[in-house]
C-alpha cells in the first residue's frame, strides 16, 4: 500500500499580518477532510510586529516543528520571509511570495510572486494580505504548480471553513471570502 | 458537548482544558503570562457552558490564583493553577509550603515553560522547582498527550494526597493537533474542609514529621506504574539507549525513524521525569553502555541517574543547555550518538523583524512624552508590550513584573547624595501595578521616593491578548465583577501627587508629566495615570475611533527624528532615507505623529 501522502508548509510573515489566522484555516481544512494536523505558532511578544512563523505538518507525524531542508512549502506574507525561512524548503520545493519577481531561493525551482499589499489596495481592505495569499496559494496548487500531489485543499475547502468560523461575523466572512477569490484569481492562466 | 465526540483541532492549552473540565475540575485560577494564556480562557469559553458551579477565574497575580486553588483542593475539590514558569516564582512561597501539607481534593499546577525563550525572560526549568518543592512532575509531549496527563495528574495527586504539576512548554502548548474529545465526568461540588491544624496549620515541630511524610510519599512516587516510562520502540536492541521527555520526544520519534535507527536504539520517553522511576534508573544503568538524554531546559531526568560515566547528555555538554532543542538539533545529536552520518541543512542566520509597538499604541505615545519631559532620565519599566519602549530608548530595566517601581527606589537610593540626580521615571502597565506593583509603591511613599511612575492604563492585560484586570470589572466568563479604582488605589498608598491624562493628547500629556517630574524633584512620588484603552482590545470591540488621516509633505528632509524617537511602523523611511512617507497598510489614523515632526512636515492629509 502507498504510504498516505504527508505536507509540511512554512507560513511566515510578521505579527499583525494573519499568519496565524491562515494556519488555523489550513489546518481546520485538514480535519475537514480527516486527516491528521500539527501545527506550531508564534505568540506573544513576536506578534506585536516581530517575526511570526508557523509549521503546519499533515500526515502521521509525531511533532509539530518542521526540520530545515524538509518543508514541501513556503507561503511568505513578507518578501523578506525568504532570507529567513527559505532554508525550511526542500530542494525542488515551492514557495509563494508576496513580492515581486525576481528574488530567488538556491535549490528550489517553484516560485511564485504576488504584489498582494497592492491587491489589499485594490480590494480596499489593508488587512487581507494573509487570506490574498492563502488564495494565490491553493488556486495555484490547483493548477498543478506544486507537482502533482498539489495540496491536500482546494480554495473550495478554505471557503468551507471561513464559513464555519465566521458564521457570525458576516461581514468579516465576506470580506474574507472576497480576498481569498482575489489571490485566486491572480493566478496567471497559463 | 458532554460525550465524547470526534476529532477536533485543539491547540494544547485548549486540550489541558479539556482535560481539566473532562475530569471533574470544579476551581480553575490563572494569571495570564505566554506561553500558558489560553488554558484559563478554554476552560472558561466551555466550562460556564456546562457547570455554573464551576468557580473561573482570573486572579491579581500567580501567588493569588494558587493559593485560591490550593484552598479549593483544601476543601475536598478538584481544582487547577495555570501560569508561565516564571508565574511560578511569584507563587513558589506557598508551592513550597503545599507540598509539604499535602491535598484532600486533587489538586494540579500547570506551569508552562517557555524554551528558546520565546516570550519570557528566562529559559528556567519549572521541573527544577517541582524537585525543590519534591512534588512529581509530568512532561507531556504534544497536545493529545497533554490532555491525557490532567487525568493522570487527578488520580496521581488524590493517590499520594500531593500537588502535582504538569509542565507543558511552549511547543506543547502551541502547538494545535487533531484531538479527540473525551467525555464529561459531572462535576461534584461538595466542599468538605476537614479541620485538621497539625497539618493544615503545621508549626515548625509539625513540618518536620510533614516533611519525613513527603519523602515517605516521594519513594513511593517513584514506583507509581500509571507514570512509568514508555518503551517506545520495544523491538529495538543495542548496548545504547536514548532517553527523553516533553516536546524533545516527539522530535526523537521522528528523528529516529528518519535515521532508521528504530530497531537499533532504544527509545524510552519519561513521562514524570521527577520523581524518576527508581527501576527505570536501575533497568538503564543494569542494560546499557551509554545513554543519551534530550530533555528541555536543565537536566533533571540525568542528574538522577547516578552513574554519570554512561551518560551523554547536558552535564557533560553533549547536549546544549541553553535554547530551544530543535528537531534538526536531535536529528544531529542521535546520529553522532550512534555513530551514522547525516546531512542537515541549516537555516540561513537571517535577523528577522524586532517587535514593536502597534501603530496607533498608547504607550508609545506616553513614552514620547516621557521622553520630552525628562529627556535624560533614569527609566525603569516592566514586563508587558510597553517593554518594547526600548525600541524608543524610552526603557532602560526590565527586570521582573513590578520591579520597576522598586529598581526606580533603588536608583533613587544610588543616586540620592548626588550633587546633580537624575530624574527617575518609571512605567508600568495596568495589570502589573496590580500585580505586583502596589506593594513597591506603598515601600516608595513611606521612603519618599522622589520618582515618578506613571501607570499605562490600556484597561487591559494586552500582551497576553486582553485578559481583564482587575479595574475592568469582568470575569473570565463574562459575567460582571466588582471594579477595583485604580485612583483610590493610588490614593490609598498614600501618593500625593496623582494626576490622570490621555496621551494621545500629546502636549498636554507632556506638560503633565513635566508637572510630576518638577514634583518629584523637589517632593516626592508622583504617579501619572497614562490612560487610553487598547487599540486592539478597541478593534475587537468595535470601537475603534474615526481614523485621522495623515501625510508626509515636501518639508520632511530625512532627518529621522520620527523614526529614532517615535518609531512608528506606520512611518517608514523611504528613497534610501531620504524621506519619510506614511505606510496606509499600517497606519491607525491616531494622529499623535501630527505634533512629532520638529520640521512640522507631518501632516492631516
Amino acid at each position: 500500500m502507498k504510504a498516505a501522502p504527508t505536507y509540511q508548509i512554512v507560513i511566515s510573515g510578521v505579527g499583525g499580518q494573519g499568519v496565524l489566522f491562515i494556519t488555523r484555516l489550513l489546518a481546520e481544512a485538514a480535519i475537514l477532510k480527516g486527516l491528521p494536523v500539527f501545527t506550531s505558532e508564534t505568540h506573544g511578544m513576536a506578534q506585536r510586529g516581530g517575526t511570526v512563523i508557523s509549521h503546519l505538518k499533515i500526515g502521521d507525524f509525531a511533532s509539530p516543528l518542521i526540520s530545515p531542508g524538509k518543508a514541501d512549502g513556503l507561503i511568505a506574507l513578507k518578501a523578506e520571509s525568504l532570507d529567513q525561512h527559505g532554508g525550511y524548503l526542500k530542494s525542488g520545493g515551492w514557495a509563494v511570495i508576496n513580492g515581486h519577481a525576481p528574488l530567488a531561493i538556491k535549490g528550489t525551482t517553484s516560485l511564485y510572486y504576488l504584489d498582494a499589499d497592492q491587491q489589499a489596495r485594490e480590494i480596499d481592505d489593508p488587512r487581507s494580505v494573509n487570506l490574498i495569499m492563502l488564495g494565490f496559494a491553493l488556486a495555484s496548487a490547483r493548477r498543478g504548480a506544486f507537482g502533482h500531489d498539489g495540496l491536500y485543499c482546494s480554495p473550495h475547502d478554505v471557503e468551507a471553513v471561513l464559513e464555519i468560523r465566521l458564521k457570525r461575523k458576516n461581514h468579516r466572512q465576506k470580506s474574507s471570502l472576497r480576498a481569498l477569490k482575489a489571490g485566486a484569481e491572480s493566478v496567471p492562466t497559463a | 458537548m458532554k460525550k465524547a465526540g470526534k476529532q477536533v483541532l485543539m491547540m494544547g492549552n485548549e486540550a489541558i482544558a479539556r482535560g481539566l473540565i473532562e475530569n471533574g475540575c470544579s476551581m480553575a485560577t490563572a494569571y495570564p503570562g505566554t506561553p500558558a494564556s489560553e488554558i484559563l480562557a478554554a476552560v472558561a469559553d466551555t466550562g460556564k457552558q456546562l457547570d455554573a458551579r464551576m468557580h473561573i477565574q482570573w486572579a491579581v497575580n500567580e501567588k493569588v490564583a494558587f493559593e485560591i486553588a490550593y484552598a479549593g483542593c483544601q476543601a475536598g475539590l478538584r481544582t487547577a493553577v495555570s501560569m508561565k514558569q516564571v508565574g511560578l516564582n511569584v507563587a513558589s512561597d506557598p508551592l513550597m509550603s503545599a507540598a509539604y501539607m499535602g491535598t484532600a481534593g486533587g489538586f494540579v499546577i500547570i506551569s508552562a515553560d517557555d524554551p528558546g525563550p520565546h516570550s519570557s525572560q528566562t529559559e528556567q526549568d519549572s521541573r527544577m522547582m517541582a524537585m525543590m518543592a519534591k512534588i512529581p512532575v509530568l512532561d507531556p509531549d504534544s497536545p493529545r498527550q497533554a490532555k491525557e496527563m490532567v487525568s493522570i495528574a487527578y488520580r496521581l495527586s488524590e493517590t499520594f494526597n500531593t500537588p502535582v504539576m504538569l509542565r507543558p512548554t511552549t511547543r506543547v502548548c502551541h502547538s494545535r493537533q487533531d484531538v479527540r474529545p473525551g467525555t464529561i465526568r459531572p462535576l461534584e461540588v461538595k466542599p468538605d474542609f476537614k479541620k485538621d491544624p497539625s497539618r493544615w496549620a503545621a508549626t515548625p515541630k509539625f513540618r518536620y514529621q510533614l516533611h519525613l511524610a513527603l519523602e515517605e510519599k516521594l519513594a513511593r512516587i517513584a514506583d507509581h506504574k500509571a507514570t512509568d516510562p514508555i518503551w517506545q520502540n520495544p523491538k529495538a536492541n543495542g548496548r545504547r539507549a536514548v532517553v527523553s521527555s516533553g516536546v524533545a520526544t516527539a522530535y526523537t520519534v521522528e528523528a529516529i525513524k528518519a535515521l532508521q535507527l528504530w530497531r537499533d536504539l532504544p527509545f524510552y520517553q519519561v513521562r514524570q521525569p521527577f520523581p524518576l522511576h527508581t527501576a527505570f534508573i536501575r533497568h538503564l544503568l543494569e542494560t546499557y553502555d551509554d545513554v543519551l538524554v534530550l530533555e528541555e531546559t536543565t537536566a533533571i531526568i540525568e542528574m538522577q541517574l547516578a552513574d554519570r560515566s554512561r551518560i551523554k547528555g547536558k552535564i557533560n555538554g553533549v547536549v546544549p543547555r541553553v535554547g530551544e532543542l530543535l528537531p534538526e538539533t536531535i536529528t544531529a545529536l542521535l546520529a553522532a550518538f550512534a555513530g551514522v552520518s547525516t546531512q542537515i541543512p541549516s537555516l540561513a542566520q537571517a535577523p528577522g523583524r524586532r517587535p514593536t509597538l502597534c501603530a496607533g499604541c498608547p504607550h508609545r505615545a506616553s513614552f514620547y512624552a516621557i521622553k520630552r519631559a525628562a529627556p535624560r532620565g533614569i527609566y525603569t519599566s516592566d514586563i508587558g508590550c510597553y517593554t518594547l519602549g526600548l525600541n524608543l530608548k524610552a526603557v532602560d530595566t526590565v527586570l521582573c513584573m513590578g520591579a520597576a517601581i522598586s529598581q526606580a527606589a533603588g536608583f533613587y537610593h544610588a543616586y540620592k547624595h548626588e550633587e546633580k540626580r537624575p530624574d527617575i521615571v518609571a512605567t508600568i502597565g495596568d495589570s502589573t501595578f496590580f500585580h505586583a506593583g502596589v506593594p513597591a509603591l506603598i515601600d516608595a511613599v513611606n521612603q519618599n521616593v522622589r520618582m515618578v511612575l506613571v501607570i499605562l492604563d490600556n484597561r487591559t492585560t494586552a500582551m497576553t491578548g486582553s485578559q481583564p484586570t482587575p479595574a475592568t470589572g469582568k470575569s473570565a466568563t463574562g459575567e460582571t465583577l466588582v471594579k477595583v479604582d485604580m485612583e483610590t488605589l493610588v490614593k490609598g498608598c498614600g501618593v500625593n501627587f496623582l494626576e490622570i491624562g490621555d496621551p494621545y493628547d500629546t502636549n498636554g500629556f507632556i506638560a503633565m508629566v513635566k508637572a510630576a517630574v518638577a514634583y518629584s524633584r523637589s517632593d516626592g512620588p508622583a504617579v501619572v495615570i497614562a490612560r487610553h484603552p487598547c487599540i486592539i482590545d478597541l478593534a475587537r470591540q468595535g470601537k475603534t475611533a474615526d481614523p485621522i488621516e495623515v501625510m508626509v509633505t515636501g518639508d520632511c528632509d530625512g532627518c529621522g527624528f520620527c523614526h529614532q524617537h517615535f518609531e512608528c511602523p506606520g512611518l517608514v523611511a523611504v528613497d534610501d532615507g531620504q524621506r519619510t512617507a506614511v505606510d496606509a497598510l499600517v497606519c491607525n489614523g491616531c494622529g499623535v505623529c501630527l505634533d512629532v515632526c520638529p520640521k512640522g512636515a507631518i501632516q492631516r492629509a
